[in-house]
């Protein structure tokens, strides 16, 4: 059975249809791709799975349990951690204080706990702190825990964001161009951070990205959407060679 | 010396009442980015729950059903008045502002008018343009200190004031929940996506905000026992600069803000004739307000939750 399992989903904004007929079986562990020209609705395909939109038409099933049109905080909750195409970090808010946040739904205590300070909130709070710097570690950001984000380099904001979404304990990862605006340096260590919180903490990852040479290194599927629609789904090779992905990266050959 | 220490003395208690309803109101506009113009009536609405529950209390006192001290009254009135007020501040978020978290901000300003004037008549509806007495629970001690008057309601009102400010500040900084609101200052959109209740931290400022606004209430009734439906008005108004004053979402600059604007309004009063006192203060402030147009902890073009 697939970790997430999509059918037929379709979602329109006014009379525009932006995603069509969309079907997608996540594996857990498994680390795909979704790629596809500018505006071909990638970034909605993953604001749909995360409840910031319902699906005009559809099914979205978690561990085969129907998600869609529940909240997404709901959503987040039950294990989908996602970062973002354009950084939304809290901008004077320390590293740390980002990785504590995103537990907010794995925290127990109440608000007597939190206005009289019992010992399951010193508890708690002790624990999460101390995982979030293992997280921190992992990511080689520790040092910078105290540091308000503003302040950090744009590669140290992307681990943060990184960081922050795998606080929640994701079954998946979305990762939302993981590596827009890098320079070749930033690229691969970027590449090798996917790697290594994959290996370790073993989740699924799903990754929207530009440029080819990360997806076909990384992903062991791929998926290409033109205009909402999947138009070749299949292993790196395959998608390489695959005609129409050709045609829709470079435009059909027009002969004279 | 002792002329201008008694002044001080009236300053802090003034300046109390400014701070407190000030704190809900910048917590709103920094969580929710949001100005709350009901937040002046919210704390009118607070003296009277705080005159009701007081009532409360002495008639079942009077059947002898209960027999209390004053000051355990008092607090009993306090803690009661402000939980009973957070719902009433839960609700002007379900009702009035949810809906419109999406429409221009305008639309979102000329609600809380609307829910201000809402609750000024609907209370006159209730209980008719009467001025009602609020019901001295305690008795007033004067202690006289080197020529310094100061008497035991002055203490009570800056010590619970001060002890609640902080007891907020804590909040914020300390839990998970004032930790989604300085959070959902910067990027509420993210919010939800993180696993946390967008909606459930709105309607957690509303509630702090208008429980700081009854326990202003209520130590503004003890202090000036009479209370008339219009009460808020002027006050929230006053708030409300003292809240920009401190910087937009900023919990200390509001804070210093509230007491700010007491001591220059009591100060002013001390040395020109009372009538002029609104007119000389309020200039004043404008003038501190070209010089700093973001308030003392603002940031230019950023509004946020800090301490």
């Amino acid at each position: 059975m697939p970790l997430l399992e999509v059918k037929n989903m379709t979602h329109y904004f006014g009379g525009l249809r932006a995603v069509h007929n969309y079907n997608l079986a996540i594996e857990p562990g498994q680390i795909r791709a979704l790629i596809g020209p500018n505006g071909a609705g990638k970034t909605t395909v993953f604001n749909l799975l995360t409840g910031i939109y319902t699906p005009t038409q559809g099914s979205i099933r978690l561990l085969d349990e129907e998600i869609s049109g529940l909240m997404p905080h709901q959503i987040a909750a039950r294990g989908l951690g996602r970062t973002f195409q354009n950084l939304c970090l809290w901008r004077h808010m320390t590293v740390l204080e980002h990785v504590k946040m995103a537990r907010y739904s794995r925290i127990s205590y109440g608000l007597t706990g939190a206005f009289f300070g019992g010992a399951k909130r010193r508890g708690q709070e002790a624990e999460i702190e101390e995982r979030a710097y293992s997280l921190l570690e992992l990511l080689g950001i520790r040092h910078l825990a105290d540091q308000v984000v503003v302040n950090l380099p744009y590669g140290a904001q992307r681990r943060v964001e990184i960081a922050r979404a795998i606080s929640l304990e994701p079954k998946i990862l979305f990762l939302d161009e993981p590596t827009a605006g890098m320079n070749p340096e930033e690229l691969s260590k970027t590449m090798d951070i996917i790697r290594k919180i994959h290996g370790e903490l073993g989740f699924a990852i799903y990754l929207i990205e530009h440029r080819l040479k990360v997806v076909m290194e990384l992903c062991e599927k791929i998926q290409t959407l033109v205009f909402g629609e999947v138009i070749a789904e299949g292993t790196p090779e395959e998608i390489r060679e695959n005609p129409k992905v050709i045609e829709a990266y470079l435009g059909k050959e027009v002969i004279h | 010396m002792t002329f201008f220490l008694q002044n001080l003395v009236n300053a802090l208690q003034w300046g109390s009442f400014y701070a407190l309803i000030a704190l809900g109101y910048s917590m709103v506009y920094g969580v929710l980015m949001l100005f709350n113009f009901a937040h002046g009536d919210i704390f009118m609405v607070g003296a009277y729950i705080g005159f009701g529950v007081a009532t409360g209390i002495a008639a079942l006192a009077s059947l002898g059903m209960i027999a209390l001290p004053g000051w355990i009254t008092l607090v009993l009135t306090i803690i009661i008045s402000m939980i009973l007020t957070s719902f009433v501040g839960i609700l002007v978020e379900r009702i009035g502002y949810r809906p419109l978290r999406e429409a221009p901000r305008a639309s979102a300003a000329i609600t809380g008018l609307m829910i201000g004037i809402i609750l000024e008549t609907g209370n006159l509806a209730l209980l008719g343009a009467r001025r009602i007495s609020f019901p001295p629970m305690i008795e007033s001690v004067t202690y006289n200190l080197g020529g310094v008057f100061v008497t035991n309601k002055k203490i009570m009102i800056v010590a619970v004031s001060i002890s609640l400010m902080i007891a907020l500040s804590q909040f914020i900084k300390k839990t998970k929940w004032g930790m989604a609101m300085r959070a959902m200052a910067y990027d509420y959109a993210v919010i939800p996506l993180m696993g946390v209740p967008l909606n459930t931290i709105a309607a957690l400022t509303f509630a702090l905000g208008s429980a700081l606004a009854a326990a202003a209430g209520i130590l503004f009734g003890v202090a000036y026992p009479v209370l008339d439906p219009y009460m808020g008005i002027v006050f929230g108004w006053k708030a409300f600069v003292a809240a920009i004053l401190g910087g937009r979402g900023s919990i200390l600059g509001a804070t210093l803000a509230g007491f700010l604007l007491g001591f220059i309004e009591i100060f002013v009063a001390m040395i020109f004739p009372s009538t002029l006192r609104d007119l000389i203060a309020y200039s004043i402030i404008l003038m501190i307000l070209v010089f700093r147009p973001h308030g003392f902890f603002g940031e230019p073009y950023s509004a946020k939750l800090r301490l």
